[in-house]
């Protein structure tokens, strides 16, 4: 208990002193993850868009696929984009093994069931009211899509924090086609698991705590978001 | 303002019928008044004008041109000639004045400001403009979306119930603002009072067939109620 209570006292200082190790790894984290849920809201929205706005044959079988995807174990999502990535993989020539480009690829697969099934139920849940004001006043097509996902923003945005939140406390991913790498592609959960396999219990609380923190700031904002 | 026609017009959904094989013709400025008791089929049958469903059977005629199954550039043209006020009106996540612009905005129409704040004080409610519209009571919100609505200056405007939710004054000074109104008028109403009031003719609807048209004094008796017989009356199941 004792051991427990001085690394956290321990982590504390290495947070207020902003050790450069601390904050490199927590700043490389931030990065990969923001780009993650940047590269997977460009192509998420408009896709679960075009899923919500079209009738076609297997569409519930789609969503209900997608869905079952949320729990998708990271990795085997690691798995599969090392196999695309290594050396002897379809991708292997863009040597992004081992890269922080090849974890944002990663995190970006990883979260992309939950990114275009909560975009679809948040576009759902608009109604279909919304759609019939917005064409009986002479809203084009496009127009009256833009017009939903606008009625539906708090829950893409909700969607769009969920995802950062499973992008930035993933481990199997960042270990997997990261490798770990210090100073390179190390971020919070893999130097985590490495530091307190070597013992060194304040660092990991430290990371710990950081960790904690970025994820009780998304609820904040979601929170903040939803009550709108 | 429109010439609207309607030839044996049918909807079903499923193997429901809503609508049976409706024929009528409603002249340049008209107002026809549709009433019915609930479940007649008058939210269908404006819905339908509106170009929002597609008929089983039948079709639409403005101005001598049929406009069921225009596609969809050429039904967009159409639809800009009309607009629609529905019986429960949704707000967008917006405040009164983007609410009341919206249709403008999506034309592209730019200097709409003093439109806009005219529309908004036809409906009585000046002082409103920056108000969330998600927060007004129900009365408010249906004379928002008739602003919404008239300020497109529309050639056909189709009126679901639109006072059901107002009170008498304010029902009053909503009636007022659509006799000033001077395009085509297809108002769905269970109130026969304003019919009355409001309409050039009154069309009945029960159980989707159209089972009587005509001015006023022909379908209403003094008393605001349906005069055409009494047996008629009686096979409207739902009070009206």
């Amino acid at each position: 208990m004792e051991e427990i209570a001085a690394g956290f006292i321990s982590a504390i200082e290495l947070i207020v002193t902003l050790n450069p190790a601390v904050v490199e790894i927590t700043m490389r984290s931030l990065t990969i993850s923001l780009s993650s849920i940047l590269l997977a809201s460009l192509y998420c929205i408009p896709l679960a868009g075009l899923i919500e706005f079209h009738s076609f044959r297997g569409k519930r079988p789609l969503i209900n696929f997608i869905q079952t995807l949320y729990s998708l174990p990271t990795v085997t999502v690691g798995l599969l984009v090392f196999l695309l990535l290594s050396r002897s993989g379809p991708l292997g020539s863009l040597d992004l093994l081992f890269t922080p480009t090849g974890m944002v690829i990663g995190q970006t697969l990883l979260i992309t069931p939950i990114m275009i099934g909560l975009t679809i139920a948040a576009i759902g849940a608009v109604g279909t009211q919304i759609r019939d004001t917005a064409r009986s006043l002479g809203a084009t097509e496009f127009q009256i899509i833009l017009t939903v996902i606008k009625e539906a923003k708090p829950a893409v945005l909700a969607a769009v924090l969920l995802g950062f939140g499973r992008a930035l406390s993933e481990v199997g991913v960042a270990m997997m086609i990261g490798g770990n790498i210090r100073g390179y592609t190390r971020v919070l959960t893999t130097a985590i698991a490495l530091e307190t396999s070597m013992g060194n219990i304040e660092f990991s609380i430290a990371l710990g705590i950081i960790l904690l923190s970025i994820s009780l700031l998304i609820n904040l904002i979601l929170n903040l978001v939803q009550g709108r | 303002m429109a010439k609207i026609e309607v030839k044996g017009l049918c909807k079903s959904y499923d193997r429901r019928e809503i609508l049976r094989d409706i024929d009528l013709t409603v002249e340049q400025g008209e107002v026809l008044a549709l009433i019915g008791p609930t479940g007649s089929g008058k939210t269908t049958f404006l819905r339908l004008v509106d170009l929002l469903e597609e008929p089983t059977e039948g079709e639409v005629i403005i101005d001598g041109a049929k406009i069921t199954g225009l596609p969809g550039r050429e039904r967009l043209k159409v639809r800009r000639r009309m607009a629609m006020v529905f019986q429960k009106p949704v707000m967008f996540r917006a405040n009164v004045m983007d609410n009341v612009s919206y249709g403008l905005k999506i034309r592209g129409e730019t200097g709409i400001e003093e439109t806009v704040l005219e529309a908004i004080s036809a409906v009585g409610l000046e002082g409103y403009e920056t108000r969330d519209a998600n927060t007004l009571s129900g009365g408010e919100m249906q004379r928002i979306a008739l602003a919404r609505a008239l300020v497109l200056n529309p050639e056909l405007l189709l009126l679901d119930e639109p006072t059901a939710n107002l009170d008498p004054k304010t029902a009053a000074s909503i009636d007022a603002l659509l006799s000033r109104f001077e395009g085509t008028v297809i108002a769905a109403t269970h109130n026969m009072l304003q019919a009355r009031r409001l309409a050039d003719r009154i069309a009945v609807l029960v159980e989707g067939r159209l089972i009587a048209l005509g001015g006023p004094e022909e379908v209403l008796d003094e008393r605001g109620l349906f005069g055409l017989s009494e047996d008629l009356h009686s096979r409207s199941l739902v009070p009206w």
